[in-house]
């Protein structure tokens, strides 16, 4: 007998969490099939479970002068509508499943499932993404890519929950977002990119570059961004083979049944040339 | 088993049941309302689709516990309405109809679409639609319905 935990509250939820050995259920929409039974009436989940979709706490969406804080259930479809939100993610949460699931799924949801292949994580990764994490003593704030720590390995204790994605105001000259899918929607990406930068007086001031889907986690390299802010805009459109020369040894896709190895390096690639190659300021 | 309270088609209901179960088994189990069907069962071809506070959700990945408090439509309650009768009968005249698997789908998709968006462009139609599949393929006939129902339901959106 699978038990059911609908908490009142937040601090209900944390309570529930402390004392109880439970599965976090947010949204449903990955976690349902993920444990879909075909034998019985029930959802065959092998441990109780909490569902946190409806507290209150976790569905606002709000900022102050550096942060923009975006509750762990807020929906997926709700984000896209809310103009705070930075362009990049909204535009990467646009090509995310279908409308159906973007009601209900959740961004706490996509990052606590920690899929390479997660369409909100390659934008999440670009945008210096934190994360609040809550336990009934304690609140803590981590960087996604210190939380994500491989393919559906989360730095998340059993009495933990995501409450806030946390992404600090930048502005930025331009974004750009590609998902590779077999169709525009309702698709799993067989690979992502996602960058940003900004351009003084001719000169690139911040650029962030990320990969989803080429290996265990998203690729990002602060030390090759690093190289690359300084240059002169017009210096780039030489350089953009060294460039992806300094990032080819990181692009480590698998074979499987979305793609192969050699589609997604050389497309992944590509679309890192294809980026270079349109900076523009 | 506990005990559960949500508005569905208009009116409350309030039963005892385990909350691990799937939205699309209670409306078909307990209730007898079959228009929502279990195509895929993963979320992918939105035949199960309902209106959740008037916004399209799939059934079959939406368990029974996140529905607790919420207003639920299916293809079943939203035929009542005016906006029903505009859509039912722009999909009958542009043959956006074939088998009919998935029409309930459809149907909950383009209001879903039209109540946030009463003039929307062929591509809006098109993502609108983007997780409902139709297996005859009659997806051309299927925009032009939502077209049809948009121009036909001025003022109902």
């Amino acid at each position: 007998m699978v038990n059911a935990f609908v908490p009142k509250n937040l601090n209900h939820c944390l309570e529930i969490l402390n004392d109880q050995n439970v599965r976090i259920v947010a949204g449903g929409t990955d976690i349902l099939i993920q444990n879909r039974s075909h034998t019985s009436m029930l959802i065959g989940f092998k441990s109780d479970v909490v569902y946190i979709a409806n507290l209150e706490e976790l569905n606002k969406i709000y900022e102050d002068d550096e942060f923009i804080y975006i509750g762990s259930c807020v929906s997926l479809e709700k984000i896209i509508e809310e103009t705070k939100v930075p362009k990049l993610l909204r535009d990467t949460i646009l090509e995310m499943a279908s409308p159906a699931i973007r009601h209900t799924g959740t961004l706490g949801g996509n990052i606590g499932n920690a899929s390479p292949a997660g369409d909100s994580l390659v934008s999440l990764y670009v945008l210096d993404c934190e994360l609040e994490i809550k336990s009934y003593n304690n609140t803590r704030r981590v960087m996604l890519i210190d939380f994500i720590q491989g393919v559906r390995k989360i730095n998340l204790e059993r009495n933990e929950l995501i409450t806030k994605i946390i992404l600090p105001k930048a502005e930025f000259t331009n974004s750009y977002f590609k998902k590779v899918g077999p169709r525009l929607t309702d698709a799993i990406s067989k690979l992502s990119f996602s960058g940003a930068y900004k351009v003084n007086k001719k000169v690139i001031t911040d650029i962030r570059i990320a990969f989803g889907a080429v290996s265990k986690t998203i690729v990002r390299s602060k030390e090759i961004e690093n190289r690359i802010i300084g240059l002169k805009i017009k210096d780039i459109a030489g350089m953009v083979n060294e460039i992806v020369s300094w990032y080819e040894p990181l692009i480590k896709p698998i074979d499987d049944q979305r793609s192969n190895k050699e589609y997604r390096k050389e497309v992944a690639l590509n679309l890192l040339r294809d980026f270079l190659r349109n900076l523009e300021g | 088993m506990a005990k559960i309270s949500f508005v569905l088609n208009g009116k409350t209901v309030e039963f005892e049941s385990d909350l691990n179960r799937r939205l699309l088994d209670v409306l078909r189990d307990d209730f007898n309302l079959t228009g929502p069907k279990e195509g895929c069962g993963e979320g992918e071809c939105g035949a199960c689709a309902v209106l959740m506070n008037h916004e399209i959700v799939n059934s079959c990945c939406t368990p029974l516990a996140n529905v607790i408090g919420k207003s639920i439509t299916t293809i079943e309650g939203f035929a009542s309405t005016k906006r029903y009768v505009v859509i039912k009968d722009a999909f009958a005249k542009t043959g956006g109809v074939q088998c009919g698997f998935c029409t309930p789908g459809m149907i909950i998709a383009t209001e879903s679409l039209l109540n946030k968006n009463p003039h929307p462009t062929e591509y809006e139609i098109k993502i609108g639609l983007s997780g409902n599949l139709c297996r005859c393929t009659g997806y051309n006939l299927i925009v032009e319905a939502v077209k049809e129902a948009a121009k036909n339901g001025e003022g109902l959106w």
